[in-house]
């Protein structure tokens, strides 16, 4: 029977199925963190329950933690509820003796970087996390979904995730991307096409030859915004590249068992001829530097576009067009490029990688930021992606054009820590969400790759990274 | 959980599209460890004219008199009418958790992303999802001088106003949880033998996923 790859692992994790066509899957990774994990380990308590299987658990803070110094740990949080939080995931996994990187361990990071950076992830896994930005780790053929409070708790005693299997939608993408286009320019451009509602209900399996030509950084890339379109999931079929990346991480299997997991991980691919509830077919060659102009991922066009009309649109999304501009301070007609920028934001879950680190470096070398930047900040997503990128002096780069150089945590992407906008300033921000207040209250945000955050810094503005060295 | 048959409550329009839940519980509250408590800050960016922190004592809060939860025909609403997508973006339950303080027990909208769907069945509220016709009829009323009152009927799946009546169908494992108010763990934990005989085959078939990471 041909299967997607989707069918593939709901199937050999599908513990039970009711009478209602509801299904018990089984989860083979918990991924915790600091803020939604608090409440289920006291639902736990309170229920005098304990984790189902504390080995499957990996747990790290990330969404609070600052990111300006680290010699301090717990006690450098500034704000007490949020030291609070961390102390409170501490403890939970020391009570139940869980794995945690904690925030002297160099390991700590983005809890979507380090799960793949150990091996934690592997194809054909099911894999959860009380964050959105879950899907992630579906880039090593695995289904990794985001899931509430409750239903951490739910997997912590269990295992398991009550679930009905969702739709299945292919994405495709054939060719080469364009010189200068990178996998979020891929991401950005999809979400415009799919839009903000188009995948609730569905897991995205993304294909073609220009997503298999991507490396398992940029894979990353594109399955961290899956959400972003409301799929519960997207990933990528198992492949060299997947393999490569994995040989000799931590957790990953080695010798005998590597060579076992192996003959698994190359059946995890959608078999020829098997079917999606929905399917895209795009071009890559329309997939130029993408820039977001308004207050949701899918208001997204080329960086050489104008901010446009809200012509031919119904009366809901003219409302919410017009709201968004005037959130934005922007009005219909105008170049994206040129839009001054105020701040700079590397990192996040998105694009926090060595390769994005590396993107930036190589734009940055030789080049200083506007003076009318008031701040330009590199946030590693994990202590180890820091560490590699100083070992490859990319921190010298980035600090003498004016950069600063950060430790790892989700920083200017939520907004939870004191990284943040103040109200009315604008940021070229490589994170994944550009919503109202996201990366602090009255914040206007614009969603672009690591070379295009970083050309924004150079200039000052808004611009297109490829043509730079024109501009100058 | 309190077990869900039957409501009956006046209706707040929130007309516009893809309400996020960075704008249902912005992230300065989900500093919080507790289940509860988050009332008074839902919608916060557009309820108050003042930025807030957990701390801001709310009688010192300035309400924002055109925000739709703040007009004097909406006090009291326990069933929210919306636009497709909302609750979408980030899975914080902090989101529904301050929309259950404030004290919806009903959310309709022509959709709903999944982890936004899982999150309200898990706190006994009933998200309901309509054909946008309906809806755009729904806002209407709504939105006119003397409001609406519905009557949400889980058993027969019925919305029943002015004399009106539209049938809605949810998924029926979970319209089950929410009329039976269970605790969906312990309904799982009764099924622990049939985890454990999937566990011992399916690390037999895939050993190399038998880790213990600590």
């Amino acid at each position: 029977m041909t299967k997607s790859l989707f069918d593939k692992i709901w199937d050999s994790h599908c513990v039970d199925t009711n009478e209602n066509g509801t299904s018990l899957l089984y989860i083979d990774r918990h991924v915790v963190h600091e803020v939604t994990s608090a409440q289920a380990f006291e639902g736990l308590r309170a229920a005098n329950r304990g984790p189902w299987r504390k080995g499957s658990i990996l747990a790290t803070p990330d969404h609070q933690v600052p990111t300006t110094q680290r010699n301090q740990g717990i006690a450098a949080i500034s704000d007490g509820l949020a030291r609070l939080q961390v102390k409170t995931l501490d403890e939970n996994c020391n009570e139940h003796d869980i794995l945690q990187f904690d925030l002297d361990d160099i390991r700590q990071g983005i809890v979507h970087v380090v799960g793949p950076e150990q091996g934690a992830t592997l194809p054909g896994m099911t894999l959860v996390c009380g964050d959105s930005h879950t899907s992630t780790h579906g880039a090593f053929a695995a289904l990794a979904q985001g899931i509430g409070t409750s239903e951490v708790e739910h997997v912590l005693a269990t295992q398991c995730l009550i679930q009905k299997k969702p739709l299945s939608m292919r994405i495709t993408v054939d060719g080469k991307l364009p010189s200068g286009s990178t996998a979020k320019d891929l991401i950005l451009y999809i979400i415009g096409q799919v839009g903000m509602a188009g995948a609730n209900g569905y897991v995205i399996e993304y294909a073609g030859t220009a997503i298999r030509e991507l490396s398992m950084e940029g894979r990353m890339t594109v399955c961290n915004m899956s959400i972003e379109m409301g799929a519960r999931a997207g990933f990528i079929g198992f492949d060299k590249t997947t393999e490569s990346y994995l040989s000799g991480r931590p957790f990953a299997p080695r010798a005998a068992l590597q060579q076992q997991a192996l003959e698994h991980w190359l059946t995890l691919h959608s078999d020829k001829g098997a079917s999606f509830d929905k399917e895209y077919i795009f071009n890559s060659d329309d997939i130029t530097p993408h820039v977001t102009w308004g207050t949701s991922p899918e208001h997204v066009l080329p960086i050489t576009g104008s901010v446009p009309t809200p012509s031919n649109l119904d009366e809901t999304q003219r409302n919410q067009h017009e709201r968004a501009l005037e959130y934005m301070g922007l009005s219909a007609g105008m170049p994206l490029i040129g839009i001054p920028i105020d701040r700079v934001f590397v990192g996040s879950c998105t694009n926090g990688r060595i390769e994005d680190i590396r993107a930036v470096a190589a734009l940055l070398d030789g080049k200083t930021i506007a003076s009318t930047i008031k701040e330009a900040i590199v946030v590693p997503g994990s202590g180890l992606v820091k560490a590699q990128a100083e070992q490859e002096g990319l921190h010298e780069i980035i600090l003498s054009a004016g950069f600063e150089w950060r430790h790892p945590g989700c920083s200017m992407c939520n907004a939870m820590n004191p990284d943040r906008l103040e109200a009315g300033e604008r940021c070229a921000s490589t994170s994944n969400r550009n919503f109202e207040g996201r990366q602090g209250t009255g914040g206007r945000t614009h969603l672009v790759s690591p070379v295009m955050a970083a050309a924004a810094a150079v200039s000052g503005h808004l611009t297109d990274a490829r043509t730079l060295d024109q501009e100058e | 959980m309190e077990k869900f048959i039957r409501h009956s409550g006046r209706v707040i329009p929130m007309n516009r599209a893809n309400v996020d839940t960075d704008a249902i519980m912005p992230k300065q509250y989900l500093k919080c460890i507790s289940r509860y408590g988050y009332g008074d800050w839902v919608f916060d960016s557009w309820r108050y004219l003042d930025p807030g922190d957990v701390d801001t004592p709310i009688s010192q809060r300035r309400i924002n008199p055109e925000f739709e939860l703040n007009k004097p025909i909406y006090s009291s609403a326990s069933v929210l009418l919306a636009q497709n997508n909302f609750g979408c973006g980030s899975s914080r339950e902090h989101a529904v958790w301050g929309l259950r303080d404030y004290g919806i027990k009903v959310i309709i909208a022509p959709g709903f992303p999944d982890i936004f769907l899982n999150n309200c069945f898990a706190n006994g509220l009933l998200p309901v999802r309509l054909e946008q016709q309906d809806v755009n009829r729904l806002f209407d009323l709504a939105e006119s001088d003397h409001g609406l009152s519905i009557t949400i009927d889980l058993d027969s799946q019925d919305l029943e106003f002015e004399s009106q009546k539209i049938n809605f169908k949810i998924d029926e494992n979970s319209r089950q949880s929410l009329i039976k108010g269970y605790d969906s763990i312990e309904a799982t934990l009764q099924q622990s033998k049939k985890i454990e005989t999937f566990e011992r085959r399916y690390f037999n078939q895939y050993s190399w996923l038998e880790v213990d990471l600590k």
